[in-house]
């Protein structure tokens, strides 16, 4: 990998570039690719390997969803912006256009060594290439006193699904004049702007239906993206509802208690009508069976997104390292699309170009307040480097929020017809 | 007329160093305000109040009006008065704009007047990436000029070799690789719809690839505002442009 495969290619020829396929001799089958995971890295990647091989990989997505719900925009649900229907996608066409034999099940475990992928329902699958698209796992332990049964209470609702339509049932349910209290995550985490756009969407909320309601931040960051566009926001849409206090102020998280609905700090303990706590993640579980991770993520080759010791594996999106590269649907997306461009090329020898990868996240703070940051990104020879990156500015006019927003709407219909065909 | 020519490309270098200039960013904003790719930023505004000629240059980067006029990334625009929507010979058009025309939407100073002041609000799923024209003063001004058009294009004021310079020549004269822009195209289609489909962020597909450049350089320029499309476009050199151009020229709308 630290050859510029395209050059490498073009000086050498397609022919020679045919002897670097492995294992692909004559009266063998097709080169059998696996991708585990059906989100914004794993679908783009069934989809681009499927669509650019035009046959001459066997592509199969392991999912074990029948319908996706997509975790971006879940905000834009929960702010009543978007009804729960609108953000669900299923796999249909990957199949019936792209050919892409779509398995819902769940991956149990790997043997990276036999290229074996164990699943739920007993059965076994193999591979020439591996693609891990596993998103995130919650490290409940990380806020004392939360746990996976405390879900319920104190949604994370960090994976979209039924969490966040509990969610959204448990704000608007709230007493008059209740208090909602939300525990943004530690870094790093899946979504950056993601706590703080919910903050604004269920302020929205609130502002409507329970205005006398307040929004308690205990957060464990110091700071957060897009912070002086969120509080310029907050100030101007919902002021006096929302209250952030990061660590120097509350002093640290001592403990959550479900059961009464209390959050402990140095500070004060605070009592909730209704609550959101997200604690840390870490890489989804299969990647973690793979071998693939070092602590909680999984390095990656920056220029492929190949896992750093195992070339037949590569990981994408919120489970990877990607460095300057946050974790995003769109980051996973474009990721994707770097990793299909090598597979294809190491498992039919077409033309590999240099990594390139972008990212925008769009944040809607009211009606028609939408605020973006994003980068584009180069693979350094050991980590993903930032060549390019711009933030919205405070104090901006109306019109460019609105179209802003409306952006992002055509971006959610362009991305999800990007993953999903 | 001659006072008002757009500027060439070298002397459009500076900007990339000292920044856009206010009346610049205030340009950029409305290209803003359209959604980005498909309204040309106008190149050049008279200091006094603008002429129609000049008002024509938001819509100079995607049509052309005058003597051989040709239908580029929108339909030429000769011979308006009275045309049906939707009937300029060999232009694919959305649906809406077909369907408004069978439905009998003529062009004439009323109908044009209403369409450009707003669009998208006249003619829902029109493909122009045009947000409309507020003041009411340049829209009767530009209207009246466009329809001064004949068929023939003969009868009204400007000739077509009097037409916007596109930037972007030395992109331009490369033969781009469609199967390299194939792959940059993927940083794209995260947001434009490969099959030309809009829902908020305008159709790339199909564009004849001289105005596609342009759009590009104009980004890279800092000319249009949108600061996505300006970080798209921050890394691109004329070998990614003219592969872009050469694979979004082979796609049609679905």
């Amino acid at each position: 990998m630290k050859l510029n495969r395209r050059h490498f290619l073009s000086a050498t020829g397609a022919g020679v570039a045919t002897l670097a396929m492995p294992s692909l001799g004559l009266g063998q089958a097709k080169p059998k690719v696996v991708v585990i995971g059906g989100g914004a890295g794993g679908a783009t990647a069934a989809r681009y390997i499927a669509k650019d091989s035009k046959g001459k990989i066997a592509v199969t997505l392991i999912e074990a969803s029948k319908r996706y719900y997509t975790c971006f925009f879940s905000n834009l649900y929960l702010g009543g912006f978007r009804d729960y229907a609108s953000i669900g996608h299923g796999y249909d066409t990957l199949a019936a256009d792209h050919g892409v034999n779509v398995v819902h099940d769940w991956a149990t475990g790997i043997d990276a060594g036999a290229k074996k992928i164990m699943l739920a329902s007993g059965a076994s699958v193999s591979y020439d290439r591996l693609v891990l698209s596993p998103g995130i796992d919650m490290k409940y332990d990380s806020v004392p006193g939360y746990s996976a049964e405390a879900q319920g209470r104190m949604p994370h609702a960090w994976k979209s699904g039924t969490q966040v339509q509990q969610l959204r049932s448990q704000v608007e349910n709230m007493r008059e004049g209740g208090t909602f209290v939300m525990v943004p995550p530690p870094n790093p985490f899946r979504c950056p702007p993601g706590p703080y756009e919910r903050i604004s969407m269920i302020a929205h909320i609130l502002k409507q239906k329970n205005p006398s309601a307040k929004i308690i931040v205990v957060d464990p960051k110091p700071k957060f993206s897009k912070q002086a566009l969120f509080q310029e926001g907050w100030e101007a849409h919902y002021p006096d509802m929302i209250e952030w206090l990061g660590p120097d102020i509350h002093g640290g998280i001592k403990n959550v208690n479900p059961d009464t609905m209390e959050i402990e700090t140095d500070l004060e303990t605070f009592k909730a009508d209704a609550a959101s706590v997200v604690p840390a993640q870490k890489a989804g579980s299969i990647a973690m069976a793979a071998g693939v991770t070092d602590g909680d993520w999984a390095p990656i080759v920056p220029a492929s997104m190949q896992a750093k010791g195992d070339p037949n594996i590569y990981v994408l999106g919120d489970a990877s390292i990607a460095a300057a590269m946050p974790k995003s649907g769109f980051s996973a997306n474009s990721q994707a699309k770097v990793a299909a461009n090598a597979i294809r090329g190491e498992l039919t020898g077409s033309k590999v170009f240099p990594a390139r990868f972008s990212n925008t996240c769009w944040s809607l703070i009211a009606t028609d307040d939408g605020v973006k940051v994003g980068a584009n990104y180069g693979a350094g020879s050991e980590k993903i480097e930032v060549v390019d990156k711009f933030i919205s500015k405070t104090g901006e006019d109306e019109a460019v929020r609105k179209a802003t927003y409306e952006e992002s709407e055509g971006w959610y219909k362009g991305i999800t017809t990007d993953m999903f065909g | 007329m001659e006072k008002v020519r757009a500027r060439s490309t070298d002397q459009m270098r500076p900007l990339e160093k000292t920044g856009p200039r206010p009346i610049h960013k205030f340009l950029s904003f409305l290209v803003f305000l359209a959604g980005g790719i498909g309204l040309p930023a106008p190149m050049v505004l008279a200091e006094d109040a603008a002429g129609a000629h000049d008002l024509f240059k938001k819509c100079a980067v995607c049509h052309e009006i005058g003597t051989n006029a040709r239908n580029k990334v929108g339909p030429h625009l000769n011979g308006l008065d009275g045309r049906t929507a939707g009937t300029v010979d060999r232009y694919k058009y959305s649906r809406a704009v077909k369907k408004a025309g069978g439905g009998g939407l003529r062009w004439n100073a009323e109908t044009l007047t209403e369409y450009l002041r707003k669009p998208r609000a006249f003619l829902k799923g029109t493909r122009m990436s045009f947000a409309g024209m507020k003041d009411p003063d340049q829209l009767a001004e530009l209207v009246a000029w466009l329809i001064g058009f004949s068929a023939d294009g003969k009868a009204g004021s400007m000739a077509n070799s009097d037409k916007t310079e596109l930037l972007g020549a030395s992109a331009s004269a490369l033969e781009g690789d469609p199967e390299y822009g194939e792959y940059i195209a993927g940083e794209c289609v995260t947001c434009h719809q490969i099959s030309g489909k809009e829902d908020g962020i305008p159709s790339i597909t199909g564009w004849p690839k001289e105005n596609f450049i342009h759009a590009l350089v104009e980004y890279k320029n800092k000319l249009r505002a949108n600061p996505v499309m300006q970080t798209v476009t921050s890394r691109l050199g004329d070998e990614e442009m003219a592969a872009l151009a050469a694979y979004f020229a082979t796609l049609k709308h679905k």
